[in-house]
């Protein structure tokens, strides 16, 4: 069975920097990846490459044994990949529910010009994910009005909402309250073993990695320094050292 | 402020202008003025929606305008529905065509490439006077309206009550494009364009329908504008036209259609009562006002009045 | 299109794409420093060139040298670029300084709007000229044909001279440095002690006396109308626009494009003069979007 995402040799270098080194990268579904690594070693940039953002300099992206090394992040979403951010990227401007109902309306593809987006969405669907993530009392507030912690919960919601086939979450858990990051993670791996959904996530938070992980994958400087199950990748010394900042 | 204090704001409005406008003769061409300017405006709220500004959209009232003279010029027959018609569908398949175009673009960019082409449309019918009877321009004699040919003043009462009609059904319609599945999208341009990305929508695409749609609207208005004043001129289309546009779609607020028309009534109170009373200064008073109501109330006179606010228990007007 | 013609056009071209680069160096340099698109410069431009003409006429009697009477348009130039730029500045600009651009620019239109009524009730409807100007200087011969020295040496040098003094001053002086802090990050300036404020003002100053000076330059050979601003304000635009917003240089080559392209114009297709510049604006902007000479930014998400 091919991988869920593969990347061949794939880099991306800018004014002398490497921001991503010849990454040779596969993940299967049903996984539960977690990447750890230093702020700057390439987390993020590798996801926004592999999401269509950014375009690589070299190297090949497939997902689902398709080539989609030239895709914007608007097709590549409509593959099945959801994906939340490190600074949460919502509409400030709207609600809460209508964020959601963007969300919804968008995976269905055919926007209405004329029957408001509340009737357009499937309402009983927004309840459910708000109650997951635990927003409901905050339906109809402006996103702008939401402190940081449940701007993420909402950033993630919005990327639950298009029900992916792959959820990739760039530090689902900063900003959340320190009693909030477990109910959070648990709640969004329950819904997506319902769903049976593969998940990516970026974690800086050693007890969720080691809780809700089937895989980590450490990056240093722009490269996969260690990739393997939970256990052997946070005793590698490399990575205590490099990652955890432990001797 | 609720739906039912709107519509009776426009049920007040509807008659104060048509008791006004048909008691008081000389009152006519202006209430069509600011309804033909209302509409405009109404289009550049439809931009202003998706967080973009065109300093270039006189020129879709220019073309409908002009459309509707040659049309004349080649069939004088023609009934001034069908003109006003024909002039709307013309600027809205260029509105259509230029949109491919000006998608790719946003902020300044999107305002300068519409100010261009605005102003090649503009240089060029102001130059070649064989076809556009140049700065002159090309007047436009009174067709028939709905198969009655009207005197002058009941010609301008059938276009007056025909704008009314016209302004309060677009209204109405684009109000109701602000809520749909559409044109939240496109207001979601205006706050976070990557996100719509991210959930798989076309921005490009969202934005070329309110694009469309606002031409339509631009259009709608320059053929009323052409009716009514009977000729049309290159300065239909130039960029002071452009830039009143935006002043009335800024003055009466974009958070709810009626704010176009808001706008368009005290642009032309002032223009009209300057004129009236103080000869020589319209544009500074204009100028003035519009200092003052992005300082205060940058949210115009319907945001003031706090129109179109969710009922939301937190947060303030949209 | 013979050689005559070309050399014709082209000597009217340089001539013209010295005023409008003086015109559009100040719009791009207020940008470039302040992030603003100020519609005003319009106003400069014709104020500048409606004092330029009071000055001469007053001046020029039967034997006024020709220095008296330049010297006249650079004080209208600094006079103008002075009172208005302070006012708008100071009076406007900075309340509105945190807010939208596009909140700023209208503020700027609303500005010009009140300019342009203003100018009407000092200087009437009636146009004016500062025809002596030229007439002082004389005329040369080249290639066969007449110019005013006006048009071939004067306007051009003075832009020439404008451009490099200015790089010079960005460059050289310590001020002109901060200015370039201030165009790269306001904030990195404001934290390295350079007082923001008083740099804005004095950039827009700058700028102010480089439109008026366009307009000054521009009123012994224009008919001074109300209405010339309006005109001069989009035209410039599409100097800056079609080089890149704030890019000197660039407004530099993009002035002398246009310029030369509708002199070509006016020899053989009179009817496509107004329209070139226009036609170049679109041209540049579908094919780069921010201009030659701009490079554009990514956005970080």
């Amino acid at each position: 069975m091919s991988a869920l995402v593969r990347t061949e040799k794939l880099s991306l270098a800018f004014g002398g920097v490497v921001a991503a080194d010849a990454i040779d990268f596969e993940l299967q579904a049903g996984e539960r990846l977690a990447v750890i690594g230093a702020n700057g070693a390439g987390k993020t940039t590798f996801i926004n490459i592999v999401t269509g953002f950014l375009k690589p300099t070299s190297g090949r992206i497939f997902i689902d044994g398709k080539d989609v090394t030239a895709l914007d992040p608007r097709r590549i979403v409509r593959l099945g990949v959801g994906r939340s951010f490190q600074l949460p990227q919502l509409f400030l401007e709207h609600t809460v529910r209508q964020c959601l109902e963007l969300a919804i309306v968008g995976k269905a593809g055919r926007l209405g010009f004329f029957r408001s987006l509340s009737a357009q969405a499937d309402q009983k669907e927004i309840d459910h994910t708000m109650e997951l993530v635990g927003l409901r009392e905050r339906a109809d507030d402006l996103a702008s009005s939401l402190p940081e912690g449940q701007r993420k919960l909402l950033d993630v919601a919005m990327a639950l909402t298009l029900r992916p086939k792959l959820l990739i979450m760039d530090e689902p858990t900063s900003g959340v309250a320190s009693e909030d990051k477990h109910d959070l993670m648990a709640a969004v791996m329950r819904a997506l073993s319902e769903r049976e959904v593969t998940s990516w996530f970026v974690e800086h938070d050693v007890d969720i990695v080691t809780q809700y992980a089937t895989r980590v994958a450490a990056w240093i400087s722009g490269k996969i320094a260690a990739d393997g199950p939970p256990d052997q990748v946070l005793a590698d010394p490399t990575v205590k050292r490099e990652v955890l900042g432990v001797a | 402020m609720s739906t039912n204090l709107v519509r009776t704001m426009v049920v007040i409005g509807a008659l104060a202008f048509l008791g006004l406008g048909l008691s008081l003769p000389w009152l006519k061409t202006p209430a069509i003025f600011v309804l033909s300017y209302g509409l405009a405006a109404l289009g550049v709220v439809v931009m202003l929606r998706g967080g973009q500004i065109s300093f270039g959209h006189a020129m879709y009232a220019c073309i409908a305008g002009y459309t509707v003279a040659f049309l004349q010029r080649a069939h004088p027959e023609l009934d001034g529905l069908v003109l006003i018609i024909a002039g709307m569908v013309v600027a809205t398949l260029a509105g259509g065509i230029i949109g491919v175009f000006v998608v790719r673009y946003r902020a300044i960019f999107f305002g300068m490439l519409n100010l261009a082409l605005s102003m090649v449309l503009f240089s060029l019918l102001a130059k070649m006077y064989e076809i556009s009877g140049g700065t002159d321009g090309l007047r436009i004699d009174r067709p028939t309206l709905a198969g009655i040919t009207f005197d002058r003043s009941g010609y301008e009462s059938a276009l007056l009550i025909g704008s009314l009609v016209a302004a309060i059904f677009c209204g109405w319609l684009v109000q109701r494009y602000f809520r749909s599945a559409a044109g939240e999208a496109l207001a979601g341009i205006k706050t976070n364009e990557a996100r719509l990305e991210y959930l798989g929508l076309s921005a490009r695409r969202i934005l070329w329908s309110g694009y469309v749609i606002s031409a339509a609207l631009v259009g709608l208005s320059g053929a009323l504008f052409a009716l009514v004043q009977g000729l049309v001129t290159p300065e239909m289309g130039y960029w002071l036209r452009s830039g009143e546009f935006v002043f009335i779609a800024i003055l009466g607020g974009s958070v709810h259609a009626i704010g176009a028309f808001m706008g368009a009534i005290v642009f032309t109170v002032i223009k009209l009562g300057a004129a009236a009373f103080l000869t020589g200064v319209w544009q500074m008073l204009l100028g003035i006002t519009l200092i003052v109501v992005i300082l205060a109330a940058p949210t115009g006179i319907a945001g003031l009045l706090r129109i179109g606010t969710r009922r939301a228990p937190e947060g303030g007007a949209r | 299109m013979t050689v005559d013609l070309l050399l014709l056009a082209l000597a009217d071209g340089v001539s013209y794409a010295g005023l409008l680069f003086l015109v559009a160096l100040g719009l791009t340099l207020i940008f470039g420093v302040m992030g603003i698109v100020n519609v005003a410069h319009g106003a400069f431009f014709a104020f500048g060139g409606y004092t330029a003409a009071t000055f001469v006429v007053a001046l020029s009697g039967p034997d006024t040298p020709a220095i008296v009477l330049l010297l006249a348009l650079a004080a209208a130039a600094i006079l103008v670029g002075l009172v208005m730029g302070t006012a708008l500045e100071a009076g406007l600009l900075r309340r509105v300084q945190d807010k939208d651009p596009i909140l700023q620019l209208l503020v700027t239109f609303a500005a010009f709007m009140i300019f342009e009524d203003l100018q009407r009730l000092i200087w009437g409807a009636s146009p004016r000229s500062a025809a002596a100007v030229v007439d002082s200087l004389g005329t040369l011969e080249l290639f066969d044909v007449t110019y005013t020295r006006y048009q071939i040496l004067l306007v051009p040098a003075i832009a020439i001279v404008a451009y490099f003094s200015l790089r010079a001053f960005l460059r050289r002086t310590r001020i002109g440095k901060q200015i370039v802090a201030v165009t790269h990050s306001r904030e990195v300036a404001t934290a390295l002690g350079i007082n923001a404020k008083r740099i804005g003002w004095f950039t827009f100053v700058i700028g102010a006396m480089l439109g008026a000076l366009g307009g000054a330059l521009a009123a012994p050979v224009t008919s001074l109308v109300p209405g010339v601003g309006t005109d001069w304000i989009v035209l410039s635009f599409s100097v800056v626009a079609t080089a890149g917003l704030g890019q000197i240089t660039g407004a530099l080559i993009a002035a002398l494009i246009i310029g030369i392209a509708r002199s070509i114009a006016v020899y053989t297709m009179p009817e496509l003069e107004v329209v070139v510049p226009y036609l170049i604006m679109v041209g540049v902007l579908l094919v780069r979007p921010s201009g030659l000479f701009t490079v554009a930014q990514a956005r970080r998400i």
